[in-house]
């Protein structure tokens, strides 16, 4: 496995993926993708002007954490919050994780982002650890209780992509700084 | 290519409190998946501020369970927290009180 995010002889900041790495990406973001499509979109000439028909919280806990309330304790303005910004919190997400998929390949290699590129693959590396952190329950002290989890446990493999995407993206924020 | 046209929306529910003279402010609330490398990093991008400031910041979220990190009117305020949810942070609004 690669050590993430570098800065190049360039001075640009870049990744060397492996193709199995490559192709592990590009299956979390179509599901990323495929669970962003799941949101209630409503009608769709309100849509776009950038209002959602959806005033509730999403009921799936990943969605809910990526589309949280704006305001706690004020139904109603929550209310009014998400109707004003779900749909445009939605499409940027969902075109973070397209600029992503669209650098990555199955055979890997060198990739290289400019500033908005990075800035995007933060976005999406961070929603992605977002949802495989929400399923997993991932607390403070999760560390400890996955360390002991057996190979064959089904939560492994989610636990691993997540690990993996946590130095992603933190080599990626110290690349980018 | 399109450009989007400005497009003035009334929303309703706004005006009786933004005309209230009082100031609104944006929370950075804990959760235990965002990095503290990444939520640095956002405060520095979105808000403009240096290295130092977003660390402190960062770190009154991390021990203390939440931050103020903006304040301002609640349109300014709904715009940062608007943009604290595109970078994946647990952010919300609420009037200073």
């Amino acid at each position: 496995m690669g050590e993430g995010f570098f800065r190049d002889r360039k001075g640009q900041v870049a990744i060397e993926l492996a193709p199995e790495e490559s192709v592990v990406l590009q299956g979390l973001i179509k599901q990323l993708l495929a669970l962003l499509d799941e949101l209630p979109g409503g009608d769709p000439g309100l849509a776009e002007l950038g209002i959602s028909e959806n005033t509730a919280p999403p009921e799936d806990a990943v969605l809910a954490r990526l589309f949280p309330d704006g305001y706690q304790e004020d139904d109603p303005a929550a209310t009014e919050f998400r109707r004003y910004t779900e749909s445009s919190l939605r499409d940027g997400k969902r075109e973070a994780a397209q600029t992503m998929l669209k650098a990555l390949t199955d055979e890997g290699g060198k990739i290289v982002l400019d500033e908005q590129e990075g800035r995007a693959w933060l976005r999406a590396i961070n929603d992605l650890r977002l949802a495989l952190g929400t399923r997993l329950e991932i607390t403070e002290e999760s560390y400890e209780r996955f360390e002991e989890l057996d190979w064959s446990d089904p939560k492994f493999g989610m636990f691993a992509a997540y690990d993996w995407l946590t130095m992603l993206q933190d080599s990626l924020v110290r690349a980018m700084w | 290519m399109t450009a989007p046209s400005p497009v003035e929306l009334e929303r309703p529910g706004l005006d009786e409190d933004s005309s209230a003279d009082r100031p609104w402010i944006a929370i950075v609330w804990n959760d235990p998946i965002n990095l503290m490398s990444y939520v640095t990093y956002v405060f520095q991008t979105v808000f403009g501020y240096g290295k130092d400031k977003a660390e402190k910041l960062m770190l009154d979220v991390h021990h203390k369970g939440r931050a103020v990190v903006a304040n301002g009117t609640r349109e300014e305020m709904e715009r940062d927290v608007e943009i604290l949810h595109s970078y994946g942070l647990w952010a919300t609004v609420k009037r200073d009180d």
